[in-house]
């Protein structure tokens, strides 16, 4: 910077002026920053600090060496085929109900919306137990496809992981069609019309044009859903009926049943880290495509 | 004569009605657009040109009436079946397609080969001198860019009716005057038939071929660019193309009076109703009091606008009558600026004498 510029009229104070407008705005973002700090930082920096004894309250690799026996291999592996089943399920359901709110008639579209809410807004537990009754062997589902003649005896439909997932998919819907409802609304219909006055089918239409266009809605429903899926306790462990092993359930035997805080938090870590990785994937291909407007 | 091997199509438009509600879009529109013709739709929002442009596209569904390309019935086919380029307000270029994809998209839904398409697209935005920026997104582009490489997608696949809604509007006053004798020559070069939305009457007479003025969902006049300007059909063209003052005239004996005179050049054979004289800025002089070969307007001088190549000069005429006056501002003999307050005489020749009636 030349001295001519320092120099200048009123230069050194406008410089002041804008050292203490910067202090200023960082001193408003403190309390935000702390708060982050003190509930976020701190406790997942203790998880990890935690999950580095072992049960007798030795330093030691211990909790993570065991991570790689078969029980717990076996438990990750059902946590992500669960995710991902129930994930693909409700991108299948979500999309097209999405769509629907888009291009359907105002009025139904509005109910359609209303149902969602309603059933984010009532309790899990409530809507797990409502799924417990439902699915049972002498419940409405299996009532219905007798007297339907799908089927001549019940069916198992819950206490596994049938039963697990529908109940995880009716839950994680809202988070699948809530987003993807936004993305969708975004995208102008003017560019639909453009590809149909260029000579594009209305399937045409859709395939070329609005379904990329709703991609990154469709991955950050896909992603919340995926995501809080893997750390799902009460509807695995109640319509799961102890066949259904996932992570969740295991950091919460190892906590109540062993009172082995290190291996509940070696646990958690690997759950967070494993989901933080899949994020990044997430970010990284979702990006390809699309350049940000 | 055989349609299928020009470059351009008829547009024919019968009957066209269109209401939303009790609100007449389209009233009764009948409009025969020649082949290869520059056709513009004028007229302010509301006057139902948009809408007139969206049934031809397809994007609209007409009540009743008949759209007609090169004979050929269309007013059932859907929008991608009317096989005609197209280019909309806001561009409407995919975000997530390139520059190459956007403009190879119609090449694509019509089964072109990919070699085709590469040397038609690196063709087109050629014609559009953005060829350099084939392989980049769209959402680097600026407006003018954005702009052309929507024209080069809608005339990329050469298409004999090409419809276009408002597509300067969204630009910068110099880059709107270079694009619109850009498209005028790429219209003479290509010579497909051009349909042309705009609320802008120095557009249209600019560009078109055929001017069809709307309003209330009508068209109150069809006609050259020269013809619309110089003959106006009736009091609302008069005022609406062109900055005009519409004096009201007394009818006695067959001749019009202004001011208690007759109107030389006036013609006032035919029946008008509520006549009026057609005073245009720059049709007026100053003149002696007598001058021969002119109309005499007598007024003050009520205010002098500066508006840089020109300075518009207001005039009091009295009876609540106002009109203004366009003068160069060169520094030429006689140019002498007029001051507030003077007293003038305005000399509007017998040939550019011109009387409206009101729109029946």
């Amino acid at each position: 910077m030349s001295s001519d510029l320092f120099d200048a009229l009123n230069a050194r104070d406008l410089r002041k002026a804008q050292r203490r407008e910067r202090w200023y705005l960082f001193g408003s973002g403190l309390p935000a920053l702390l708060l982050v700090l003190l509930t976020f930082v701190l406790p997942i920096g203790w998880l990890f600090w935690l999950s580095l004894f072992n049960a007798d309250g030795q330093l030691s690799i211990e909790n993570y060496t065991r991570l790689l026996e078969p029980i717990y291999v076996l438990t990750f592996v059902q946590t992500f085929k669960t995710g991902i089943i129930v994930t693909i399920a409700c991108v299948l359901i979500g999309y097209p109900y999405a769509y629907f709110m888009i291009k359907g008639p105002r009025w139904l579209a509005n109910v359609a919306m209303a149902l969602l809410l309603v059933s984010l807004w009532t309790s899990l537990l409530v809507r797990t137990y409502a799924w417990l009754i439902i699915l049972q062997r002498r419940g409405i589902a299996n009532d219905l496809l007798m007297s339907l003649g799908i089927t001549d005896a019940p069916l198992p439909l819950v206490y596994n992981l049938t039963g697990t997932v529908i109940g995880m998919v009716h839950i994680m819907l809202p988070f699948m069609i809530l987003p993807l409802y936004a993305a969708m609304k975004s995208i102008d219909p003017i560019y639909s019309q453009a590809a149909a006055a260029f000579g594009a089918s209305p399937s045409r239409a859709f395939r070329d044009v609005f379904l990329p266009l709703s991609g990154p809605g469709l991955a950050a429903g896909a992603t919340l859903v995926f995501v809080i899926t893997l750390g799902f306790y009460v509807t695995p462990a109640l319509l799961g009926g102890g066949k259904v092993q996932m992570i969740s359930m295991r950091i919460e035997s190892d906590v109540s049943m062993y009172a082995n805080w290190g291996a509940a938090s070696s646990l958690g870590v690997v759950l967070l880290l494993a989901t933080l990785l899949i994020l990044f994937i997430v970010k990284k291909s979702a990006g390809l495509g699309r350049r940000s407007e | 004569m055989s349609e299928e091997h020009k470059l351009s199509m008829s547009i024919d438009i019968e009957k066209l009605t269109k209401t939303y509600d009790s609100f007449a879009a389209l009233d009764d529109v009948s409009l025969s657009i020649k082949s290869g013709e520059f056709l513009s739709l004028l007229g302010s929002s509301g006057s139902g040109k948009t809408t007139l442009l969206m049934a031809l596209a397809g994007f609209v569904r007409p009540d009743a009436g008949s759209i007609r390309f090169g004979g050929r019935e269309m007013i059932f086919e859907p929008p991608h079946k009317r096989d005609v380029g197209m280019m909309f307000q806001s561009y409407a270029l995919f975000p997530h397609m390139n520059v190459f994809q956007n403009v190879a998209y119609p090449l694509k839904l019509r089964g072109y080969k990919r070699a085709d398409i590469r040397q038609r697209v690196e063709q087109a935005l050629a014609t559009v001198e953005l060829d350099h920026l084939i392989e980049r997104g769209i959402t680097e582009m600026s407006g003018g860019q954005r702009q052309r490489i929507a024209l080069a997608r809608a005339i990329v696949f050469e298409p004999k009716i090409l419809l276009m809604d408002e597509p300067l509007s969204a630009l910068d006053k110099r880059l709107r005057e270079t694009m619109q004798l850009e498209l005028r020559r790429l219209h003479e070069r290509l010579g497909m038939t051009v349909v042309y939305v705009t609320h802008d009457q120095r557009e249209a007479l600019t560009m078109s071929d055929r001017i069809a003025v709307m309003s209330k969902g009508r068209i109150r006049q069809i006609d050259t660019p020269v013809n619309l300007y110089e003959r106006p059909a009736n009091r609302f063209i008069a005022e609406f193309v062109g900055e005009s003052s519409c004096l009201p005239l007394t009818l006695q004996g067959g001749q019009a009076l202004f001011q208690g005179r007759a109107l030389r050049g006036a013609n006032v054979a035919s029946g008008l109703k509520n006549p009026s004289l057609v005073v245009r800025p720059e049709k007026l002089q100053f003149v002696p009091a007598e001058a021969s070969d002119y109309n005499l307007l007598r007024g003050h001088v009520a205010d002098v606008i500066f508006q840089g190549e020109s300075q518009l000069v207001q005039i009091d005429l009295g009876e609540g009558m106002s009109v203004a006056i366009r003068r160069p501002t060169n520094s030429s003999e006689g140019n002498r600026l007029p001051a507030r307050g003077d007293a003038v005489v305005l000399g509007l020749h017998v040939q550019d004498t011109l009387l409206v009636g009101d729109d029946q």
